[in-house]
């Protein structure tokens, strides 16, 4: 078992969630308000559960806590896709759309791993994601249908995204599992979603990487985490 | 208290309903959306519980804040959970006000426009961590003075909806001391954190229950309907009352030297707010007032294409099931 697979999975829903936290208060209305701040609730639960086992397993006395705020972007093992910034609901949508169904299946299969703690962990985020999932291919599809500019949107953010989803299922021994093996279930979700959205799949499957091996991030990350690890950062010692 | 400077309007209806009316007050009834009401109540509330809707939204931002910079996952999470509640809060009492007749995006528009208000608490920047303390500890404590007493208002639907925002609210005033504790009891920085929040919302949370009642024409009217339970001054001094031993128990000290306790009156002396400072709040130049405003102006408009397609989508859902039928 391997302490960078823990820490990716942490990472993932540390920045995701982190993400979507930055829409508090400027959602398109109250019920997605109130949905993307619970999905972010969500992902920073996981995000414990996961750093906290890592900590524990890597055995130096690091929580989730000094994971989360005291380690440099070089040293964050999230995939490329999840520090991508909002921009607009169809980004934040798509993105949400394209990470929840690889984590359904990354979950589905750590549930049946031989430790017992990650199984725990992945059965209890599954419940989770398996909502997240179901929420945010109904608002791909809605969006997809819904109006010219919709559609337009949401079909930019697929182009926009698509990129970065060859990451996800890079298989590298550090992963908790064979991701590559989930890609065939992710694509008939995808596929599904899509044609029930009107969008058009990308032809291209370039992939860009260096997130899960944290040889090269986006710039995005850097800025995300002078927010995020400002107080640890600026008064050290302190406890909150 | 979400709702201050509530304008009670007349009603010219049939004084023999009216009467009778005032009887199913008296009474204790609750009155429900189909029940006769006269138009001044009908409008007094829409004004009292959107002021309070809009409040809670706009109230997610100073908080919102300082989502991204939590100092703990832990701390994160429950700062999260607690903006939720209150767009929550904000999505009850929204649907409380359309029993009466005004639809939510209709609301939204008088609060774009300027025609509602919200609560002047909200004007005011959230600077350090310790300010999600403040906020939590003072602001949530003066809003539940008020809102308490409001699971007993006259109007069905205002009064169900308070009694779940007032168990959540108790929640966020713990978190909210909690956070002062550990400030009150951490570093010096820390600790000047914690003095300093108190020392900037001390006076804005005392303007949270509005001017003192001897200036307000409007409460008699709202206090014989039961939508108003209690005057400015009482509440105030009760919060008053209420929140001097916590600040010394968290070794913070009240920013006002006339304060005393006064043996006579069973309460404690204080300072009134700048009151002067509270109606230029309230004409749109709080520290925070343009900003407030634009933030949510520019969440509707940039959300309208969304609002839109979700909308054309449902339309098209539903042409789809009749035509299949």
């Amino acid at each position: 078992m391997s302490v960078i697979g823990l820490i990716r999975m942490g990472d993932n829903t540390l920045v995701l969630g982190q993400r979507l936290s930055e829409w508090c208060g400027h959602a398109p209305a109250l019920e997605e308000d109130i949905a993307l701040a619970n999905t972010a609730l969500d992902l920073i639960g996981q995000t414990q559960l996961w750093l906290d086992l890592a900590g524990q397993r890597e055995g130096q006395g690091r929580t989730a806590d000094t994971l989360a705020y005291t380690r440099d972007a070089w040293d964050f093992r999230n995939l490329l896709l999840v520090e991508q910034p909002n921009r607009d609901f169809a980004v934040t949508m798509t993105r949400q759309f394209l990470f929840d169904t690889w984590h359904f299946e990354a979950l589905q299969a750590l549930i049946n791993h031989a430790d017992a703690d990650i199984s725990a962990i992945a059965q209890k985020s599954a419940k989770e994601v398996t909502y997240h999932r179901e929420r945010s291919t109904d608002i791909v599809i809605a969006l997809g249908n819904g109006t010219e500019e919709s559609h337009d949107r949401m079909q930019g953010a697929l182009d926009r995204l698509w990129p970065y989803v060859g990451e996800m299922f890079a298989q590298d021994d550090d992963d908790l599992t064979d991701m590559s093996v989930l890609r065939d279930a992710f694509d008939v979700h995808v596929s599904q979603t899509l044609s029930e959205s009107t969008l058009t799949k990308p032809d291209s499957d370039f992939a860009h990487q260096g997130g899960k091996t944290g040889t090269r991030h986006s710039e995005h990350l850097g800025h995300m985490l002078a927010t995020m690890q400002v107080l640890p950062r600026n008064y050290p010692g302190a406890t909150w | 208290m979400y709702a201050q400077m509530i304008k009670s309007e007349a009603s010219q209806d049939d004084p023999e309903k009216l009467t009778a009316f005032q009887a199913r007050i008296d009474a204790g009834d609750k009155i429900e959306p189909k029940d006769w009401m006269p138009s001044g109540y009908r409008k007094t509330l829409i004004r009292q519980i959107g002021q309070h809707a809009h409040s809670e939204i706009v109230g997610q931002l100073p908080e919102g804040n300082w989502i991204t910079r939590a100092p703990t996952l832990e701390r994160k999470a429950i700062l999260l959970a607690k903006v939720q509640d209150e767009a929550g809060h904000g999505l009850y009492l929204y649907c409380a006000a359309e029993t009466l007749g005004v639809s939510r995006d209709e609301l939204t528009e008088m609060l774009l426009d300027g025609r509602m208000k919200y609560s002047s608490i909200f004007n005011y920047p959230t600077l350090t961590w310790a300010d999600m303390g403040a906020v939590g500890w003072l602001v949530d404590g003066a809003a539940i003075m008020n809102q308490v007493p409001l699971q007993r208002t006259s109007y069905g639907p205002y009064a169900r909806a308070m009694v779940r925002i007032c168990k959540e609210e108790s929640f966020h005033q713990r978190q909210g001391f909690d956070i002062m504790m550990k400030m009150a009891d951490g570093t010096d920085a820390q600790k000047r954190m914690a003095q300093d929040a108190l020392d900037r919302f001390w006076y804005p949370s005392l303007m949270m229950f509005g001017p003192s009642d001897a200036e307000s024409v409007h409460s008699e009217q709202s206090m014989a309907w039961k939508i108003k339970m209690n005057s400015n001054d009482e509440l105030r001094q009760k919060f008053v009352d209420q929140t001097v031993p916590q600040a010394e128990y968290l070794g913070l000290t009240v920013p006002d030297e006339n304060l005393k306790w006064n043996e006579d009156k069973g309460g404690y002396d204080f300072s009134q707010p700048d009151w002067s400072e509270f109606f230029e709040v309230l004409k749109g130049n709080g520290p925070c007032s343009t900003e407030r405003i634009e933030a949510r102006q520019k969440a509707w408009d940039d959300g309208a294409w969304v609002r839109e397609a979700r909308m054309a989508h449902a339309a098209k859902k539903r042409s789809a099931k009749v035509a299949a039928e």
